[in-house]
């Protein structure tokens, strides 16, 4: 029997290894984006403390309060709305397709997206009809993917991931296409838009609004969401409205995904190894692990975004490389402490 | 519990019934119409060849698949009469496979159970997780509730699953090959714990379950249902159809049918 417990000690899964209450896990998450945040405002060529940025948000005058206003605090925001947004759509994806491995990006939404905003880039738009049509582009790949892979009637994750896969191979073949027969003076800002610039982010508080009210809609469902995770058809015989759940989950991932991508580029990384650091951490409790990948994923951005505009300083890093530079490391480390990996 | 809520199910109905039902996948009849009608305290077992529709019939029964011809009921209602929730009270389905995408704990799998039974914004409390250790405990995994389900053999795996089912507590259990992956032990124990359940007094529950072996077949079932993988049903008590000549023809072997020990017992030739 004592072998019996040993193994049952060596094998425990990471949630009940460490089961903590939501509210401890909210408000340590809450503190880091606080100071992520804060951070964000006060590094800089314009060296400003801490009394003066909360000055500045009180509506304080003078230089530093209006960098503070309307360079920082926009640039700020839009990165964590971002990170929330992709690291929400993440683990939705996750959920939806009963897979590690998938990431917002997977099902071609950012496909159709970098084919809208590059057509509209060789084309010379403005940075308006850009953002316009990226977001077209990301909603169209997705009716094409739905489309398709609701073509006869019945959509298994298979059908629909290949599907998805294939859209976005055929997007990332459009764009290498269009890289390739741009004019020079072009292929630089089509560049930063695919590798993610919150600098240029013109409108951040509607997507802080739309992860608000995502949540907000995804939060009734999540044990739905816990289920489902364990199959379709248990999750139907355990009274869960699978076909409606997962139409719903498709659809709001996408639009996550679609307003990321829109309002920042398609930063990479994050949409993918937000959900498993915090699953890895809290477990794989949708209830605690969706909004917690939204903070997780907004706070890793804000930090990425703030290191890329400050470390090489004035030279900016794409932000897609430094989410992935400060993400690897801290993910090898959880995982090299998880029991199952360190045994 | 709306007012709604409160007349299923129906008094005095058998727990589960189909009438008049046949069953089409693709341009294949997989049986031809047929009725039956399980009472508390019963056992139904459906047996048959591979691909016979064992558990496409099992699903059907479950309400999760919609009969090509005849209506199913569960305590007295069709499926279209019942809100998801609540026919997720009455009735809980095994399925085949589990798969297990994520790592999670042994004790937060088995809590899923409880879905149906909490609100919508509900968390599981103190007496879900004192359901979840005892259904732990009725499947032997009771030392194994921190266990990740990744790590656990198919055995185990399997026993997670009954433990899971267990814990939603229905009235009819709709079993798919309940004893996969089981040791002989550990086959005939969820037999009897089923058996147990189903035949404890007042208790109102009943179960069909889809297996393989003829022999178990014979020793816990009420009813059988054979289907003979060519459109063919036989359904009627237990002894009226396991007899050596319907079951050779049904799994195209010949089978003898030998007494032993006042039980009949099947051998292939």
């Amino acid at each position: 029997m004592s072998a019996v417990a040993l193994r049952g000690e060596s094998r425990v899964s990471p949630a009940m290894r460490r089961r903590r209450s939501p509210l401890a896990i909210a408000a340590v998450l809450l503190a880091a984006a606080a100071a992520a945040l804060v951070w964000a405002l006060v590094a800089g060529d314009l060296p400003v403390t801490v009394a003066e940025v909360l000055s500045a948000l009180s509506g304080g005058d003078g230089l530093s309060a209006s960098v503070i206003r309307e360079l920082r605090l926009p640039r700020a925001v839009a990165a964590f709305a971002c990170g929330g947004l992709l690291a929400t759509a993440g683990a939705l994806m996750q959920v939806l397709l009963r897979n590690p491995l998938a990431d917002p990006y997977i099902l071609g939404i950012s496909g159709g997206a970098a084919v809208a905003a590059l057509g509209a880039i060789t084309l010379g738009a403005a940075t308006f009809w850009v953002d316009a049509s990226a977001f077209a582009g990301a909603l169209a790949a997705m009716l094409v993917v739905f489309g398709l892979a609701h073509g006869d009637g019945s959509w298994t994750q298979t059908r629909l991931l290949l599907t998805g896969v294939i859209v976005a191979a055929g997007c990332g073949a459009a764009v290498s296409l269009m890289l390739v027969l741009a004019p020079d003076t072009r292929v630089m800002s089509m560049l930063f838009w695919m590798m993610g610039d919150a600098s240029a982010a013109a409108r951040p508080w509607p997507a802080l609004l739309l992860l608000g009210l995502a949540l907000g809609a995804v939060m009734p469902f999540a044990r739905d969401l816990n289920v489902l995770a364990r199959g379709e058809l248990s999750a139907r015989a355990l009274g869960v409205r699978v076909s409606h759940l997962r139409a719903a989950l498709y659809v709001l991932a996408s639009l996550l995904t679609a307003s990321a991508v829109t309002l920042v580029g398609s930063v990479g990384f994050v949409g993918l190894i937000v959900p498993h650091l915090v699953r890895l951490v809290l477990g794989n409790d949708q209830r605690v692990l969706i909004p917690a990948a939204a903070l997780a994923g907004g706070t890793l951005l804000t930090l990425a975004d703030t290191a890329a505009r400050t470390v090489m300083a004035p030279q900016q890093l794409p932000v897609g490389v430094l989410t992935a530079l400060i993400g690897v490391p801290v993910f090898l480390f959880l995982l090299s402490r998880s029991p199952r990996s360190a045994r | 519990m709306n007012a709604a809520a409160r007349r299923l199910p129906v008094d005095d109905a058998p727990l589960l019934e189909a009438e008049r039902l046949a069953l089409q996948v693709g341009e294949r009849w997989l049986c031809c119409e047929f009725s039956l009608s399980l009472a508390a305290g019963e056992c139904l077992v459906l047996l048959g060849p591979n691909g016979a529709g064992k558990t496409t019939l099992l699903h059907t029964l479950a309400g999760l698949r919609a009969p090509s011809v005849g209506q199913v009921r569960i305590g007295g209602l069709p499926y279209a009469a019942w809100p998801a929730l609540e026919a997720a009270r009455f009735r809980g389905l095994l399925t085949q496979q589990q798969p297990d995408p994520f790592a999670a704990g042994v004790l937060e799998t088995v809590l899923v159970g409880r879905h149906p039974h909490l609100g919508r914004w509900g968390w599981e409390g103190a007496e879900d997780v004192a359901i979840a250790r005892r259904a732990l405990e009725a499947v032997g995994l009771a030392d194994f509730a921190q266990r990740d389900v990744q790590t656990l053999s198919g055995g185990e795996r399997q026993r997670v699953a009954i433990a899971t089912l267990l814990t939603q507590a229905p009235r009819l259990f709709l079993l798919d090959e309940p004893l996969n992956h089981l040791d002989l032990h550990h086959q005939i124990a969820a037999l009897d714990l089923f058996q147990r359940l189903v035949r404890e007094d007042g208790a109102g529950r009943g179960s069909v379950l889809v297996l393989h072996d003829i022999n178990l077949a014979a020793r816990y079932a009420d009813h059988v249902i054979l289907l003979d993988g060519r459109g063919g049903v036989i359904a009627g008590d237990r002894d009226a159809v396991l007899c050596a000549e319907l079951l050779s023809q049904a799994f195209g072997h010949p089978l003898q049918r030998i007494e032993h020990g006042g039980r009949a017992v099947f051998l292939p030739d």
